[in-house]
């Protein structure tokens, strides 16, 4: 569509029409032929593939004995999601797949009809398995995955590289631990995430801008830190069941309708029988709708916000912002800071949030993952919270469909994986930072 | 060591072109206030480790109640548990011929990892994969050294091959995809971590890589003929690690592809202006620091008669990172600081098993800390009120487009 058009109207009788189209939008329209004619070529294969085409499916996220789900002609589906494809292909085959926000959301309109199509094949020709909604457990998986994100991008948009988001996680999820033992309550581990959370960023803030330490090199070290430094504490705390109950043995944070929270509890109770979204968005923890307001709160407050816009300043051209007069290094502060309360809440989701006490190694590399969302998604709060998301779907995915058989588990095992390098090397490319990321300031 | 030593990044290239092969005799004065402050950093680290040692250690707890009665006890346990810990994990690491064994064969690995790292640092490329590409060496190695027979000495050298070849191969899909498509490497490095991961338990699952007779996932231990030749303790991989480290550092400061990694790393648009291919810079180096992490999976597998087991590699990629980054992303600073990582985490399990029973994973934090002063010189200064030497040129730190 960027094809530039240029007319000379000027000299009459004689009309060129020299269509310059430049090598970049050649390669994009190449790329998206490539990728729809495989979505659409794999989704005939899912098609003819199938040999009884029923599937059940229930619309809550397990299985339960008086739903054991409702079937469905699984093959019109597949017939539905390939018919998208193939507009998809013929739109791009003439190039006229519009380039932002539509072109997008075509991107994604495919992507989600490969899934459907791709969970429909799995499920069908098996008499027992019911597809269970696959969407409440996305949005458990990425909670952490969007809170590191948040924290990321916060920092990062201020010009602090955040590699330590692993670092935050780890001591997020031993204090939330050891808060939510000692005061018994799971919200106060909540706290001690925060709290943790803050302290590993202000150990980054004071190395970055005191010290000039080299960003991701402190990144690094601050993780091995923080590993060394809760196995450490991990292994003070006695094995004594008086003593660890009191370290060690949080309250978990329940469902927002099981919580009897008031007010709180009862509208969640009624919203999560919303069918599908419902127990999506809504029969979660109370973590989790801290996520949202977070996404929407961060994502506000950086772009239609006075301190959003010198957080962003300070991040992309600190001289300039130094000039009008904001001080860079409180604002990076306060930025970094900030980043630390997001990533010691996704901390506390390892513990309090989701499976209990704080083992060794408790975020499992999560940080990392949410590091690879802050870059697949620009370095933009709400398309970093996606990217998240899709990690989380496609975790949520690989554990449902591991038992089906009809994919090798261990290919299902390693797809998030695989799919993020696709999607960084195939779609998001090369990225541009925030252009003073990793720089430190010293008024001259 | 030259001026350089003291920044991670490498030496401006523009404005010393000849520098590598012309570079005046150093004088002592320029590499001695960066040796006194890494010293200095690893003091602070074991005075802020004596903290934790004396305030995790029973008896000094027990102490602290009638602290105001009888203040003399705290001090005495304290000192007592220090002392014993530091003890131990001095004696543990270089005490006696066999400990010093048992450090060298432990800093093998993490000096060759590290100096991937360093290489692909040192061409501005961030490098979190040494993790995957050592699994992935590993596999080669492994996979050579238990199923071929081959004569001595050119099994070894097979194997050795193998691995090398694996690790590079890992790279090398990081190096390509970073030239071809700009993918950022610190994302497709740590996706290949649990790539080769999942691969690593893929291939133990099959008949080809399972131990006969186990229901483990562990594969049938490497034949002789496969391994280090050893003396004593030590086993060849050990030299085969320093001369990777004199390969690397000839590479790095007398060659041409060395120079051009640098500058690439320096300043990667004018050196596409000055004629250099910046994406063959990136996948090549890619290539080589994958292949030295390769090497490092060697040295544990071929090392010790090892299987291949998915827990086999530890952290041994991570701590690279840290080993490079201490080492200022030199060669030779790779070395030392392999060998004091070594020291550290094979004295951390004679701590563990000394009267103050310290647990080892102190060393994790003690060896965090040192890097974290070591790369912050200003502090270290400030805090010892040592004469602020080079503090000016502390390391300006760099952006993610290295």
């Amino acid at each position: 569509m960027s094809a530039a058009v240029v007319t000379e109207q000027d000299s009459p009788g004689e009309v060129d029409v020299v269509d310059v189209r430049d090598r970049a939008d050649v390669r994009r329209q190449v790329k998206l032929v490539v990728v729809f004619a495989i979505v659409a070529a794999l989704l005939l294969w899912f098609a003819l593939d199938i040999n009884d085409p029923t599937v059940k499916y229930i619309t809550g996220e397990r299985v339960t004995a008086d739903d054991r789900g409702t079937e469905l002609n699984g093959l019109n589906l597949v017939w539905g999601c390939l018919g998208i494809s193939v507009i998809a292909l013929l739109l791009a085959a003439v190039n006229r797949i519009p380039r932002g926000v539509l072109g997008t959301v075509i991107s994604i309109l495919v992507g989600i009809a490969f899934f459907v199509g791709f969970i429909v094949w799995s499920y069908a020709d098996q008499t027992t398995l019911v597809i269970a909604n696959p969407l409440p457990g996305t949005v458990k998986l990425a909670t952490p995955l969007v809170f590191g994100a948040l924290a990321g991008c916060l920092c990062e948009r201020a010009g602090v590289i955040n590699i330590a988001i692993e670092g935050q996680f780890l001591t997020g999820a031993f204090f939330a631990s050891v808060f939510s033992s000692m005061f018994y309550s799971a919200e106060m581990g909540l706290v001690g995430g925060i709290l943790a959370g803050v302290a590993i960023a202000s150990l980054l803030a004071v190395f970055a801008m005191r010290y000039h330490v080299n960003q991701v090199v402190l990144g690094v070290v601050l993780i091995a830190l923080a590993t060394g430094l809760t196995s450490f504490l991990l292994s003070q705390i006695p094995d004594d069941p008086k003593i660890k109950g009191y370290l060690n043995e949080p309250l978990i944070l329940a469902p927002m309708p099981d919580a009897n929270m008031p007010i709180l509890s009862p509208v969640a109770e009624t919203l999560t029988k919303i069918p599908v979204l419902g127990p999506t968005l809504f029969n979660q923890t109370l973590l989790v709708y801290i996520m949202y307001v977070s996404v929407v709160f961060v994502t506000v407050l950086m772009f239609q916000t006075k301190w959003g816009l010198r957080v962003r300043s300070v991040g992309e051209h600190p001289k300039a912002a130094d000039t009008v007069g904001i001080k860079v290094n409180r604002v990076r502060w306060q930025a970094v800071l900030l980043g630390g309360v997001f990533a010691g809440l996704g901390g506390a989701w390892f513990t309090v949030g989701s499976t209990g006490s704080f083992d060794q190694d408790a975020s499992a590399g999560n940080g990392f993952i949410a590091l690879a969302a802050v870059i697949m998604g620009r370095w933009h709060p709400v398309w970093a919270s996606l990217s998240a998301l899709f990690f989380g779907f496609m975790w949520t995915l690989q554990s449902q469909l591991a038992f089906l058989g009809k994919m090798p588990p261990e290919l299902l095992r390693a797809s998030p994986y695989l799919a993020t390098i696709i999607a960084v090397a195939g779609f998001v490319g090369r990225v541009r930072p925030p252009a003073a990321d990793g720089e430190p300031y010293t008024k001259s | 060591m030259s001026t350089d030593t003291t920044t991670p990044e490498p030496a401006k290239a523009p404005e010393q072109p000849k520098a590598p092969a012309k570079r005046p005799p150093m004088a002592a004065a320029d590499w001695l206030p960066s040796v006194r402050t890494t010293l200095a950093a690893i003091a602070l680290a074991l005075v802020i480790g004596a903290v934790l040692i004396a305030f995790s250690n029973e008896a000094v707890i027990k102490s602290l109640p009638y602290f105001f009665s009888y203040p003399w006890d705290f001090f005495r346990e304290a000192g007592s548990a220090v002392g014993n810990s530091y003890w131990a994990l001095l004696t543990g690491s270089v005490g006696s011929g066999h400990a010093i064994g048992i450090t060298l064969v432990r800093s093998a690995p993490l000096i060759c990892a590290g100096l991937g790292v360093t290489l692909a640092f040192r061409a501005g490329l961030f490098n979190i994969g040494a993790q995957g590409q050592l699994l992935l060496g590993a596999l080669a190695a492994g996979y050579v050294g238990f199923t071929w027979h081959l004569p001595p000495g050119i099994h070894l050298l097979v194997a050795l091959l193998a691995g090398v070849a694996g690790g590079a191969l890992w790279g090398a899909i990081a190096g390509v995809l970073k030239a071809r498509t700009g993918a950022h490497e610190v994302i497709t490095t740590i996706m290949l971590n649990y790539l080769a991961s999942a691969l690593l338990i893929y291939c133990l699952g099959k008949n080809a890589f399972q131990r006969p007779g186990s229901d483990n996932t562990q594969s049938p231990p490497v034949f002789d003929s496969a391994t280090f030749p050893t003396v004593g303790n030590l086993h060849l991989g050990v030299i085969v690690a320093f001369l990777a480290a004199g390969l690397v550092w000839w590479l790095l400061n007398r060659s041409t592809l060395g120079f051009e990694m640098r500058a690439v790393g320096a300043n990667p648009d004018a050196s596409r202006t000055a004629g250099m291919n910046v994406p063959a810079v990136y996948t090549t180096a890619m290539v080589i620091a994958g292949g030295l992490a390769g090497l490092a999976a060697t040295m544990g597998i071929l090392g010790h008669h090892d299987s291949l087991s998915p827990t086999m590699a530890g952290t041994i990629g991570f701590d690279a990172i840290t080993v490079a980054l201490l080492g200022r992303a030199t060669p030779l600073g790779t070395v030392l600081a392999g060998l004091l990582f070594g020291a550290l985490s094979v004295g951390g399990v004679a701590m563990q098993a000394s009267a103050a029973s310290t647990p080892k994973e102190l060393t994790q934090v003690l060896q965090a800390l040192i890097v974290l002063f070591v790369a912050a010189p200003a502090l270290v200064q400030g805090m010892l009120r040592m004469k602020d030497t080079d503090s000016n040129k502390t390391v300006m730190a760099k952006g993610w487009g290295g």
